[in-house]
């Protein structure tokens, strides 16, 4: 039985083009954009992707959460918060080096996530979601009484960080690539890690709790290490977040955001981690989009959300196959 | 005497007012095959469960190989060598049949908090999960998804999931339920072969496979224990055969 000695994958092989071709081609778009952005002289463009690779290294994260371990986080604002707000208090403190400031964000997002995290933890389902929100919220109120460094009002960023002294980040340019890199590693590590020993405890213990722990898996020890995880890739964000806006507000913490993150991710098609990319760019652009056509965009886009999530199940990226089954059922009644 | 690998001691368990574990005392010897049977809400899965950790009980210990491991946990148990099937199977649907079993390998042997290396395609998790496979009879479907595997199949996938966990103790809860008579009987030959090799505690209402594999049989009516005995003493006492295998026998 040589054969069997490596297992295939249980999927069946569009799938498996999917996994390669559709991230290269999302990959490849953003790497060539800048370009693009020159040549027909639009450069918000770039402003935009930046935004959206930014948020999307915090939807990829959430995604290797809520998607691969089943743990719906509606806290994940305060990470992206952490991090930025790591950069802006020491760059008020004039420390504006990269190789403190970038550290010094995933840390205290990872050291936040493992201490609520041990707490979360404890609870399941529709208590989880609360008490996540509960200590987004607080800390949303601790940054907002944070009056040394601009309390409500935020707290502008003298400078970029520089990294060890190269002012690298300053052209936009330079930032987005700095970005792109970011986006890339963050999504090639949770590939990595979905596919591994770790990920592979952790995608069945969203499956089947009870199975999982009588073959022995302590499944809670493995959602807090992934809950530190995506805690640190958060805090990644945030500092990306803080250098490209050179500012930092609570707004950034805030329960609506950690929200929006959410949307991004079922948007795109959760379990995917190229779906949040996805789901993260059609967010912000159609959010880009009709702010500019009305003042009361919302209205607009809550609909576009609500028929996104009904008729897109598992996300735009489930789009297509939905609407396969659409037409061979219809075809075959009638 | 053999030695009792699990000792079950003035064992209870009440739901509300409703009784199911009463004041169960129990030995099971190690090597040995220990059949519980008894009726419909007699209360047997409920007693599996306290081995096993999924329920804990009210009063009363639980004692494996020596130790009490009434207040661990399943995963715990699970590692000490203790592995169960359920009555519903409990499987990984989403997903592939070998990747169900490896997981189990994986459990077994090793670090789990590895974050590189594709865990789908390691050998050394693969290679017993095969074993496994073919052991349960079902190694043909290794690379199906789980969820899409015929009831019977599921059982035996379970069956496969417990032996990789290569445990000393198997705990089975109607491995028989609901298959087919080809897939009973071939079960029933999987275990003979077991027989000897650990120790299992099987509930199982078909009684013609109780009876051939059985060394030993406990009889739980209503939450208590009624009588343990060999097959024959048990076929033969009358308060069994009043309470339950007059009703299975006829």
């Amino acid at each position: 039985m040589a054969s069997t000695l490596a297992v295939e994958a249980a999927e069946p092989a569009p799938s498996w083009a999917r996994q390669i071709v559709l991230p290269a081609a999302i990959f490849l778009i953003l790497a060539l954009l800048p370009v693009i952005a020159a040549l027909t002289h639009q450069r918000y463009l770039i402003d935009l992707a930046t935004r959206v690779m930014v948020y999307a290294v915090a939807a990829v994260a959430l995604d290797l959460l809520v998607g691969y371990g089943g743990l719906i986080s509606f806290g994940h604002a305060a990470f992206i918060g952490l991090g930025a707000y790591a950069v802006g208090i020491l760059s008020a403190h004039g420390i504006g080096d990269a190789l403190v400031a970038l550290p010094t964000a995933i840390i205290a997002s990872m050291l936040f996530a493992w201490l609520t995290g041990i707490v979360c933890l404890r609870t399941k389902g529709v208590y989880f979601i609360m008490i996540t929100l509960a200590f987004g919220q607080m800390i949303f109120f601790v940054a907002t009484s944070l009056a040394p460094y601009g309390g409500d009002n935020g707290l502008t960023i003298a400078a970029r960080n520089t990294v060890a002294g190269v002012p690298l980040l300053k052209s936009d340019r330079a930032f987005y690539y700095v970005t792109l890199v970011c986006l890339l590693a963050t999504y090639l590590f949770c590939r990595a890690l979905v596919a591994s020993r770790f990920g592979r405890v952790l995608r069945g213990g969203k499956q089947n709790a009870t199975r999982m722990a009588t073959i022995g898996f302590t499944i809670r020890r493995f959602q807090l290490v992934a809950y530190i995880i995506t805690g640190g890739l958060g805090g990644l964000s945030g500092f990306l977040l803080a250098n490209s806006a050179e500012f930092v507000s609570p707004a950034y913490m805030s329960w609506q955001q950690s929200g929006e993150l959410i949307v991004m991710v079922i948007l795109g098609g959760l379990g995917t981690l190229h779906g949040a990319i996805i789901g993260t760019a059609v967010y912000l652009v159609v959010e880009e989009w009709l702010s500019g056509i009305t003042e009361n965009w919302q209205v607009i886009f809550g609909p576009l959300l609500v028929l996104a999530v009904l008729f897109a199940r598992g996300g735009l990226l489930g789009l297509g196959s939905t609407l396969r089954r659409h037409l061979t059922e219809g075809d075959s009644n009638g | 005497m053999a030695e009792a690998l699990l000792h079950l001691q003035g064992l209870c368990k009440n739901f509300g007012s409703l009784v199911v574990t009463d004041d169960v005392t129990l030995d099971v010897h190690a090597g040995e095959m220990h059949a519980l049977i008894g009726p419909n809400g007699a209360g047997k899965t409920t007693l599996i469960d306290q081995m096993s950790g999924l329920i804990a009980p009210d009063a009363g210990s639980v004692v494996f190989a020596g130790d009490d491991i009434t207040a661990l946990p399943p995963q715990t148990r699970a590692l000490l060598g203790m592995s169960r099937t359920f009555q519903i199977s409990s499987i990984l649907p989403g997903f592939a049949v070998v990747e169900n079993v490896a997981l189990a390998v994986q459990a077994r042997t090793g670090s789990s908090f590895r974050f590189f290396g594709d865990a789908a395609a390691e050998p050394a998790l693969n290679i017993p999960a095969m074993a496994a496979l073919e052991a349960a009879g079902i190694a043909d479907r290794a690379n199906a998804r789980a969820g899409e595997l015929s009831h019977g199949e599921k059982r035996a996938l379970e069956l496969a999931i417990a032996l990789a966990m290569q445990p000393r103790l198997l705990l089975l809860d109607e491995p028989m339920a609901g298959i087919g008579r080809d897939e009973s009987e071939r079960l029933v030959n999987l275990l003979l072969r077991l027989k000897g090799q650990l120790t299992m505690i099987l509930v199982e209402h078909d009684m013609a496979a109780v009876f051939a594999l059985a060394d030993r049989i406990s009889v739980l009516i209503r939450g208590r224990l009624l009588t343990t005995g060999s097959p024959a003493q048990v076929r033969a006492d009358p308060q069994v055969v009043a309470a339950y295998l007059g009703e299975q026998m006829e």
